[in-house]
């Protein structure tokens, strides 16, 4: 996949730069690299780092600085869709080991895996602000909250009919 | 039903458009503010007001502003800090979600007062939904003329922008989400100089939270005053509370602050009790970081007061048998957990979001949560208890930023109050890893009402 | 131009007088010795440094006299500046030895503590930082971190699992090169010094990271398993260099020269050239010119850290002759203060009190009683 920007991306970009005062463009670092994730496959690779760091004329340690920083950005290929779940205190207590082992058992996959099928990948996340939803998981841009083993069930169904019909 | 300032109209079917809000009243704040005040008087009105931080430090608001420098020739920012991520806080979402227009109206006012012509919303990354409704609401806003050149004819300019985090609780602190905002790492900056002098960009700056800026608008419009008259002593005006874990009704409600503890947890109008009959253990009042009181001291005070939900209530008897109220996130916990395993999954939660910067909270994280892993294992011996007593107590205090004090605080406060339980596991580690020590003496000293 | 206003400042009962704006540190290692607080992060040549090791800590017993209410916490005394008045305690705050011990505890943790195969064994601030207030023993009992190994050229040795994460190479790559490649990347316990892709450092004056490394995690490659320091004769050179100031210490054993650093001064720092300039030296000093006919040798260098590597080198010439400048002179002109009335220290010192009278271990009395 090539690692730069389409005309729609690129003017998504230049709003993101516009935002900040002249000669303050790092500042849309973070925007940015999320832009280049959801536009190269779900990833960070060197290249697409490396790419933003010009756009933003910034050196590319800058970038990777960052990039490993933030726990959103994936610096490894991952799966069509990513199912991050929270593991923390409040989705503890209600629950949410019960529906880690059950996604880890249907998916066959351990935290950090993805399927075989390329669709799946288990992320295990630090609390996502949703503890009165518990237990939950990000898919995504979307929460998936209130999650039983019979919703999980459903989730997986849902995102499997999604990637045949596209 | 309580006083209700930022929530009253959330039900009100379409709020979230403008044109809902607008005809609920909304936006006449911007208009009484840019009109008929001064940015002093909205900075006068704002201290009247007794308000104070809503993020969790609970820091008079007035008194913020008023330490902005104000440096000929150089632009101010007002920047609000959506970067929610405390575990058991998620009031700020809520209040985005459902009514971004009581945010930006707060912003707008805000703004003026403080003189920011750009003002920055930092949302953590994983509210990507909330960013979309957020920016929709500033298009929406500034199509009917609130935002943009000369609001209301005034001369008073003002755009507002949102911004992505990327997945760091770290972000929360105010200096390390000026360093995210100018695309850095999440490191917060060794203070002094304060943001109010040198912040975003090297420009004064103040950082406030989503609910602190939008009950800039109640403020304003009843008055700094009466604002004041509600609730009781430091704790005025009303508070968002996020009640989740093992209660029937978890969700964000605004409460007064002159109800008690009890009754926040018990009636049917907030938490609606113990979900499936179950009995209180503890409960962590304020967000995770904050101290976790066992049922008996989170109802009552030592001295055998009823508790209140309000800043004062809730932190009396210090950290020895008070808690704090933080930023509202309402953790409780009932007779089937482990305030072991608990304790281990904060710890964990607090290494994973350590910047890295300074050694003690860099290290020490780490070595807290491998020896709650190892005691919640049943591989723990009686002298890791002391030892993690030891190393909370020497990162307390001597980081940077206070992420150090919040990984410290839950540790220390689950040690000094149910250490039998910690001993119960280091001396029956077979029977710790298939039961929980349960109630045992931290019986829940309320009757459950009928 | 103004008058410059000078504050006074006591730390650990010594006053002494400094501009405004000086910090604590830096007050404090005026007056010397063991005042002045350990410093692992910063580094008074790089901008920004500072702040992060926490080994630094003080208590501001008193704030200033304007307002003297004590701070409610440890204070970094690299980044904190003097208030006039105020009294900062070190070595006789209990809070801050009990702080410092964890800090040291705490940096140790993961450390390799492989002394014995680490090239800056002998000049390594963490050594010298366990020696004075760490403990013989550990209370870590899990597997230390480690890092995958990353290469970053043919000078420049990176050791990760002994980087305490001071920034300071950050900062120099930053100050002193037109591009960084390396910097820290992750978070947390895992952060490292990295360059995320493989690539070598190879920028002029890269190589003074080495010098700025307060431990054995940047070392010079070609200097690496040759010799250790404490065999080695440091002496004072420099050569006409197009592109540095030429002024190094060189690191020799008979006429071969080891090894080639900055000169620094007491507190492991680069020391400044006679035009007032930080002295950092280029990779062509630094790596290239290993034979001592490169250089004008100006004569030994005293190595005045309490360290290994002065001992027994020069008895009669270096580090052993008498003073012969005044105290004034030494001390930049200032007059001395009276440092600490010993009489207040303890009542043993008190002139009016008979010793035979203090209660404590045994003296003349207890033996002319027993007699």
């Amino acid at each position: 996949m090539a690692t730069t920007f389409n005309d729609t991306q690129m003017t998504e970009f230049k709003r993101l730069v516009a935002r900040y005062p002249e000669g303050k463009q790092k500042s849309a670092l973070l925007p940015a690299l999320h832009l280049a994730q959801e536009s190269f496959d779900g990833w960070l690779s060197t290249e697409a780092m490396d790419y933003v760091a010009s756009l933003l004329q910034i050196e590319p340690i800058e970038v990777y600085e960052v990039a490993t920083f933030y726990s959103m950005y994936n610096l490894k290929p991952v799966g069509k869709f990513v199912f991050e779940v929270c593991q923390t205190g409040p989705c503890m207590v209600s629950g949410s080991d019960n529906i880690i082992d059950y996604i880890k058992k249907t998916l066959d996959i351990r935290p950090g895996e993805t399927t075989k099928d390329g669709l799946f990948t288990l992320k295990l996340v630090e609390c996502l602000g949703a503890c009165g939803y518990a237990p939950m998981m990000q898919v995504g841009k979307i929460y998936k909250e209130h999650l039983t083993k019979e919703k999980v069930d459903s989730i997986i169904a849902e995102y499997k009919a999604l990637a045949t019909n596209n | 039903m309580g006083v209700k300032l930022l929530l009253d109209k959330a039900n009100v079917p379409g709020i979230r458009t403008y044109e809902v809000y607008r005809r609920e009243g909304g936006y006449r704040a911007v208009e009484k503010a840019l009109k008929e005040m001064t940015t002093d008087a909205i900075v006068e009105e704002v201290k009247k007001s007794g308000l104070r931080g809503r993020g969790g430090a609970g820091f008079p608001t007035g008194m913020k502003w008023s330490f902005i420098a104000k440096p000929d020739g150089v632009p101010r920012h007002l920047v609000c800090n959506a970067d929610e991520s405390e575990p058991g806080t998620f009031k700020d979402r809520y209040l985005m979600e459902f009514l971004p227009h009581l945010l930006i109206e707060g912003l707008i006012v805000s703004s003026y007062a403080l003189g920011s012509n750009d003002t920055y919303i930092y949302i953590r990354g994983e509210y990507a939904w909330i960013t979309d409704i957020l920016e929709q609401a500033i298009e929406e806003a500034k199509a009917a003329g609130w935002l943009g050149k000369n609001i209301l004819g005034t001369g008073f300019d003002c755009n507002i922008h949102v911004q992505r985090g990327g997945g760091a609780y770290i972000c929360g602190e105010e200096t390390a989400l000026i360093e995210s905002l100018e695309g850095k790492r999440g490191n917060p900056r060794i203070k002094p100089p304060f943001p109010a002098i040198q912040g975003l960009w090297m420009r004064p700056t103040v950082v406030n939270n989503v609910e602190t800026l939008a009950a800039v608008v109640p403020i304003i419009n009843m008055g700094g005053e009466e604002y004041a008259k509600i609730g009781v002593g430091k704790s005025t005006g009303t508070k968002l509370i996020s009640a989740c874990g093992n209660i029937n009704k978890p969700g964000v409600y605004e409460i007064d602050m002159t109800i008690t503890v009890e009754e926040f947890i018990y009636s049917d109008e907030y938490c609606g009790g113990m979900k499936d009959g179950k009995k209180l253990k503890a409960c962590i009042p304020g967000g995770s970081s904050v101290p976790i009181l066992p049922a008996n001291l989170l109802l009552t005070t030592a001295k055998g007061e009823p508790r209140y939900m309000n800043y004062e209530s809730l932190s009396d008897g210090g950290f020895a048998t008070g808690s704090m109220l933080g930023s509202g996130g309402f953790i409780v916990l009932d007779e089937d957990q482990c305030i072991v395993k608990n304790t281990y999954t904060l710890a964990r939660f607090y290494r994973h979001e350590s910047c890295g910067q300074c050694s003690p909270c860099r290290e020490g994280t780490g070595w807290m949560e491998k020896i709650l892993q190892k005691i919640e294992t049943g591989k723990g011996e009686m002298s890791d208890i002391d030892l993690l007593w030891d190393i909370q107590r020497k990162i307390e205090g001597n980081t940077i930023c206070p992420l150090g004090d919040a990984a410290s605080w839950p540790v220390a406060a689950a040690i000094r109050h149910f250490r039998d339980e910690f001993e119960w596991h280091v001396k029956n580690p077979e029977l710790a890893q298939t039961s929980n020590f349960g109630l045992q003496h931290y019986a829940d000293p309320i009757h459950v009402p009928a | 131009m103004s008058e410059q206003t000078f504050f006074k400042v006591t730390v650990d009962g010594i006053t002494i007088e400094v501009p405004a704006g000086t910090t604590i540190l830096q007050a404090a290692r005026q007056i010397g010795g063991q005042v002045a607080p350990p410093a692992m992060c910063y580094y008074s040549k790089l901008k920004g440094s500072g702040g992060k090791c926490r080994t630094c800590l003080v208590e501001v017993s008193k704030g200033s006299e304007k307002d003297p209410r004590p701070m409610p916490k440890l204070v970094a005394s690299c980044r904190t500046t003097v208030m006039d008045g105020m009294e900062v305690k070190n070595i006789t705050s209990d809070k801050v030895i009990d702080a410092r011990a964890g800090v040291v505890e705490f940096l140790l943790l993961n450390h390799p503590l492989d002394c014995p195969i680490c090239d800056q064994a002998g000049e390594c601030h963490l050594q010298d930082l366990s020696f004075d207030h760490g403990k013989s023993k550990t209370r870590f009992e899990f597997q230390k971190r480690t890092f995958k190994k990353h290469d970053l050229g043919d000078n420049i040795q990176l050791h990760m699992t002994r980087c305490i994460l001071c920034y300071r190479c950050v900062f120099t790559a930053d100050q002193l090169t037109n591009k960084r490649v390396h910097g820290i990347l992750d978070r947390g316990d895992h952060a490292e010094i990295a360059t995320h892709i493989e690539k070598s450092l190879d920028n002029e004056f890269i190589g003074n990271v080495i010098d700025v490394c307060p431990v054995g995690a940047l070392t010079d490659k070609t200097f690496r398993f040759k010799n250790r320091v404490w065999f080695l004769k440091p002496m004072d050179a420099h050569r006409d260099c197009p592109t540095c100031s030429g002024r190094v210490t060189l690191w020799n054993r008979g006429d071969e020269v080891y090894r080639v650093t900055a000169r620094k001064d007491e507190w492991g720092e680069i020391e400044d050239t006679p035009d007032g300039q930080p002295g950092w030296i280029c990779n062509t000093c630094r790596f290239d010119k290993k034979e001592a006919s490169d250089w004008v040798i100006e004569g030994p260098r005293a190595i005045s850290r309490a360290s290994v590597i002065s001992q027994g080198h020069y008895q009669g010439s270096v580090g052993m002759h008498k003073p012969t400048e005044t105290f004034l002179a030494v001390n930049g002109g200032r007059a001395p203060h009276l440092l600490m009335d010993i009489h207040d220290e303890s009542e043993v010192n008190q002139p009016t009190i008979h010793l035979g009278k203090i209660q404590g271990p045994s003296h003349g009395n207890t033996f002319n009683n027993k007699n």
